[in-house]
């Protein structure tokens, strides 16, 4: 784990970058390439979403991985502003290539569609955390805070793989699996913290 | 795939078909998968001759019909048709094909019957999406007696002039253009006349999302999304949306069908 760890800090964050707008590139490519199949709207609105979702997850995995050892941490901002990007580029692909800026039927979707209000909270749950992910904005707030306010990750991460399990037709078993991940990812938070609470009544006395 | 012998039809529109790679790489046959490309990926397991087809309920010469007896003496025709998916995506196919109307006659519809109800092959090791329960296999549809009858509901065996791909539903489909696509069911091998208004696959999985009925119909959603327009595959990837057209476009032929009665209430 040592040498993992060792190892990890001798990546620079910008690779992360780098290597996290690899697929947005490669997306880009399939597009002009018409590599994208008969339906390359559709195709580029669904790659798109679900790295989005994918950038959520690996945001997740964070925190359990420092639990068993392997800090990661310094890559998460980049992770989380990648998670942004998706999603934001998601959001633009529907409005821009699938609605095809057909505002009213876009408005009558956003107070009557489920899996378009939840998407969109999941959305607007992430520009709070894409603005405040600089150095600046933790000193401002005090890391208490910025920590509090960053749990919008929870909302954003369940509320993006609820729009993907509702929008399809019957259960594939795709979306039932990044919604799986999700939860089980906020579980742990959940047991771990359970798991300290019963412990520090008992260390309190033991220290005094 | 083998040449089919047909005269040009009536009804056809006049739009542009998709491309033929369009209409065989994209589509929905849970039989192959839930993937739009599964179909054209898994459907070349699928053993489509020897085919047989069982007709049986309310008809005067029930039996086991082999493909070949099946087709004899129906006129093929070609009916390029819009054909728009309850996903709110559409597509122009050219279908090969014969009206459903020329069989029924043919096997001779009792009196009493007022609906038909279709199944799809059920072979789970050729039919690799049936190896999951996604759906309760077999595959049904149904229609109303007098939508089975109209000229344009057809039994098709074929597009682009060849022969039906496997992907597409082979040997023998229905396409009923004035309904999602859902409706036209794919490599049928049981049509039952009946009195009892059929059960229908995807109203059993989500009764509350499709209906019986699912005609064509822009006013009225799906509960998840909007029926309002649709993207027509292969119109390019800043085409947009076009609005979507009661019945399909079909409206003139087939609204008499429907006089009277409450589309929202019979989705």
């Amino acid at each position: 784990m040592d040498r993992i760890n060792t190892l990890a800090r001798r990546v620079p964050v910008n690779a992360v970058y780098a290597a996290g707008l690899l697929p947005f590139l490669w997306i880009v490519w399939l597009t002009f390439t018409n590599g994208l199949g008969p339906d390359p709207v559709k195709e580029i609105e669904l790659r798109l979403g679900e790295l989005g979702l994918q950038f959520l997850v690996a945001g997740l995995v964070i925190t359990p991985l420092r639990w068993a050892g392997l800090n990661l941490i310094r890559f998460r901002r980049a992770i989380g502003l990648l998670a942004f990007f998706y999603v934001a580029m998601h959001l633009m692909a529907w409005v821009t290539l699938d609605m095809g800026l057909r505002w009213s039927e876009m408005a009558a979707d956003l107070v009557k569609r489920w899996y378009i209000i939840i998407g969109m909270a999941g959305f607007v749950a992430m520009i709070p955390l894409a603005i405040t992910s600089n150095n600046a904005s933790v000193r401002r707030l005090g890391s208490a805070t910025w920590n509090s306010l960053h749990r919008l990750t929870y909302v954003a991460a369940l509320a993006g793989a609820i729009h993907y399990v509702v929008l399809v037709k019957a259960w594939p078993i795709e979306p039932l699996l990044y919604l799986g991940a999700v939860l089980a990812l906020l579980a742990a938070r959940v047991w771990r913290r359970q798991q300290k609470r019963a412990a520090t009544p008992v260390r309190q006395p033991a220290a005094q | 795939a083998a040449k089919l012998t047909y005269s040009p039809g009536k009804f056809s529109t006049d739009e542009t078909p998709n491309s033929f790679e369009d209409i065989t790489t994209y589509n929905n046959f849970y039989e192959f998968g839930t993937g739009k490309e599964d179909p054209s990926t898994y459907a070349s397991a699928l053993t489509t001759d020897p085919w047989s087809i069982v007709i049986d309920g309310m008809v005067d010469r029930p039996g086991t019909y082999d493909l070949a007896d099946i087709l004899k003496d129906q006129p093929l025709e070609e009916r390029i048709y819009r054909f728009r998916c309850v996903e709110a995506w559409s597509m122009v196919v050219p279908w090969i094909g014969f009206e459903l109307s020329g069989l029924l006659n043919r096997v001779g519809v009792q009196p009493s019957a007022k609906y038909v109800a279709f199944e799809t092959l059920v072979r789970p090791e050729e039919m690799i999406g049936q190896q999951s329960p996604i759906l309760d296999w077999p595959y049904r549809e149904g229609l109303r007696l007098d939508e089975a009858m109209h000229p344009l509901t057809i039994l098709a065996t074929g597009l682009y002039g060849e022969e039906m791909p496997k992907q597409n539903g082979a040997p023998i489909r229905l396409v009923v253009p004035w309904k999602y696509g859902f409706k036209s069911i794919k490599s049928i091998v049981k049509i039952t006349l009946t009195d009892q208004q059929p059960q229908t696959t995807w109203n059993m999985l989500q009764p509350s999302e499709y209906g019986f009925y699912s005609n064509v119909n822009p006013t009225v959603d799906h509960p998840r999304w909007s029926q309002a327009s649709e993207r027509r595959i292969g119109a390019g990837l800043f085409a947009g949306r076009q609005d979507t057209l009661m019945f399909n476009g079909y409206e003139e032929q087939v609204a008499a069908l429907y006089a009277g009665m409450d589309l929202k209430a019979n989705y």
